[in-house]
């Protein structure tokens, strides 16, 4: 919820009293929610296969920190590459979409097809066309699942033009390179950066759940599934957190590239 | 003898607009528009003025007839930045500062960055937004946007401006100083002005002539001679303001009777 809070900001939002309450507020829930739970499982004495307790998950966080931080850092690697290659591929061939008819027809179906396609699946495929020791078959699927949003975004960014700034720059006889550069280009940029957001928490669950077909033993979801399998579930639960704290990470990380890029978006309205 | 600033004639435009059939949008329009002088165009919606005012900035291109700007034809003077030009909303371009908004059409003509910025601060001064240089549009209000809107169109000293429904979106107040400024914008640098408006005080208050037009097909049905000379707030409500007001009103209504009678015929 948090994160489609921060996702849409309004200018009110943005005045400092405003910034303190929609940091405190999740915190507040946070707190509260772990709090019901550890509650929960102590009164009603659930079994720990069932639901571990919150201090039990966070025992095994600290007992594994190093553990966690090693596969973070190979999911993350893996979640990097797929997002940066997927994102590149996606803006170029929107590019290119968005300039020609032809390839639009082309591409669009295509690619609507690829996101109705359940890629995550493909995962033990992928892991048999490649060596079961390479990492390219969990990139791959990263590449692919970030792929549609990123793709769809920039395709409406580029055509998506105020019939105004058409006209204004037709009164000025602006070459064609010229308009693209001053309005579509930038004009394009709120719209990249919204695929690119919803991309990047994309691609920290893609890298995680394609590691659950088996390849490499290596990652936050391979520790998941082990953990998992010898009944060690707050383990389990430990690296799903870390999961969660890497998918957020290149969330905000993603949040922060859209400010620094757009500042005109940043500053709001006084 | 120079040539005059706009000569339009017999201009007629016809829009194709596939299993509906052709929309006649204008038909037989003749128009001179002197060096300096400031021309409203005023009619009912889909009387066809702001295809007019595109046809003379070369946005649009007439199905029969001639559009001539400053003796060139329309396309020329457009690639010569001839004119400049302000629309209903200021389309102001929001990943700019108010200052390289202003410079848009200066830095796509190839004008050296030191003196863009020189003539930005000189528009700037003259809409009275100075201070405002360095600003995102975000942060301006509608009334001035839509100054700097105005400070654009003049940036490349064009002897004509072509605006359409320029203040339409501003409420009454910034309207009217709105008006009262365009007017001593116009007189401190002498630019012709046509400018298309629903608004009867706002034409006569600001025009030498009103042009008042007719619907299916566009035509201009009269021409008012306004010329109030110099202007103030005082104008407002000066005898001649109101008379100038009725004729123009009554100018329209003849064409309003006439389009309600045709309406019912239909029906």
């Amino acid at each position: 919820m948090t994160a489609v809070a921060a996702a849409a900001p309004s200018p009110a939002a943005r005045r400092p009293r405003r910034e303190v309450s929609r940091l405190v507020a999740p915190l507040v829930v946070g707190v509260a929610f772990v709090l019901l739970w550890q509650a929960f499982v102590e009164l009603r004495d659930i079994k720990p296969y069932v639901l571990p307790k919150p201090t039990a998950i966070w025992e095994q966080l600290r007992l594994n920190w190093s553990g966690i931080v090693d596969s973070a850092k190979v999911s993350g690697a893996n979640a990097l590459v797929g997002l940066l290659a997927g994102s590149i591929l996606a803006i170029a061939t929107g590019i290119l979409s968005a300039r020609s008819r032809i390839a639009d027809e082309l591409l669009t179906p295509l690619a609507a097809a690829a996101n109705a396609m359940p890629i995550i699946a493909l995962a033990p495929v992928f892991n048999t066309m490649f060596s079961s020791t390479s990492v390219v078959p969990r990139r791959l699927v990263v590449t692919v699942v970030v792929f549609f949003p990123v793709f769809v975004n920039t395709v409406r960014g580029l055509r998506t033009v105020d019939p105004v700034h058409r006209e204004l720059l037709d009164s000025y006889a602006a070459t064609p390179w010229q308009f693209t550069r001053t309005v579509r280009l930038p004009g394009a940029l709120p719209f990249v950066f919204t695929g690119l957001r919803l991309a990047s928490s994309l691609a920290v669950i893609a890298a995680v759940v394609s590691e659950y077909f088996g390849g490499l033993q290596t990652g936050l979801g391979t520790r998941i599934t082990s953990a998992a399998a010898n009944t060690a579930y707050p383990r389990a639960w430990a690296y799903v957190i870390a999961s969660c704290a890497l998918g957020l990470a290149f969330y905000v990380t993603a949040l922060l590239l859209e400010r620094v890029a757009m500042p005109w978006r940043a500053h709001g309205s006084h | 003898m120079t040539a005059p600033a706009v000569e339009i004639t017999g201009v007629s435009k016809v829009f194709t607009t596939g299993q509906a059939g052709d929309v006649r949008a204008l038909d037989g329009i003749d128009l001179v528009v002197r060096a300096g002088e400031f021309v409203s165009l005023i009619g009912p919606s889909g009387c066809g003025k702001s295809t007019l005012l595109r046809l003379v900035a070369d946005l649009v291109e007439p199905t029969a007839g001639e559009v001539r700007v400053n003796g060139k034809t329309a396309h020329a003077a457009r690639v010569d930045q001839d004119y400049g030009i302000a629309f209903q909303s200021a389309g102001l371009l929001e990943w700019r500062t108010v200052a390289r908004n202003v410079e848009l059409p200066l830095e796509l003509h190839g004008m050296p960055k030191r003196e863009r910025a020189d003539r930005s601060r000189e528009l700037l001064a003259l809409v009275g937004l100075e201070e405002f240089a360095g600003h995102r549009p975000s942060q301006l209000s509608g009334g001035m946007q839509q100054r700097v809107a105005i400070a654009r169109a003049l940036a490349a000293k064009p002897a004509l401006l072509l605006m359409d429904e320029p203040f339409g979106a501003l409420d009454e107040m910034t309207r009217e100083r709105m008006q009262a400024e365009l007017v001593r914008i116009c007189a401190e640098t002498s630019t012709t002005v046509i400018f298309v408006t629903h608004s009867i005080p706002e034409a006569v208050y600001l025009s030498d002539r009103v042009v008042v037009m007719s619907a299916r097909p566009g035509r201009i049905s009269h021409v008012v001679d306004v010329a109030l000379g110099d202007r103030d707030d005082d104008t407002r409500e000066a005898t001649a303001f109101f008379t100038k007001i009725t004729e123009v009103r009554e100018a329209l209504r003849g064409e309003q009777v006439d389009g309600t009678l045709r309406a019912v015929e239909v029906r």
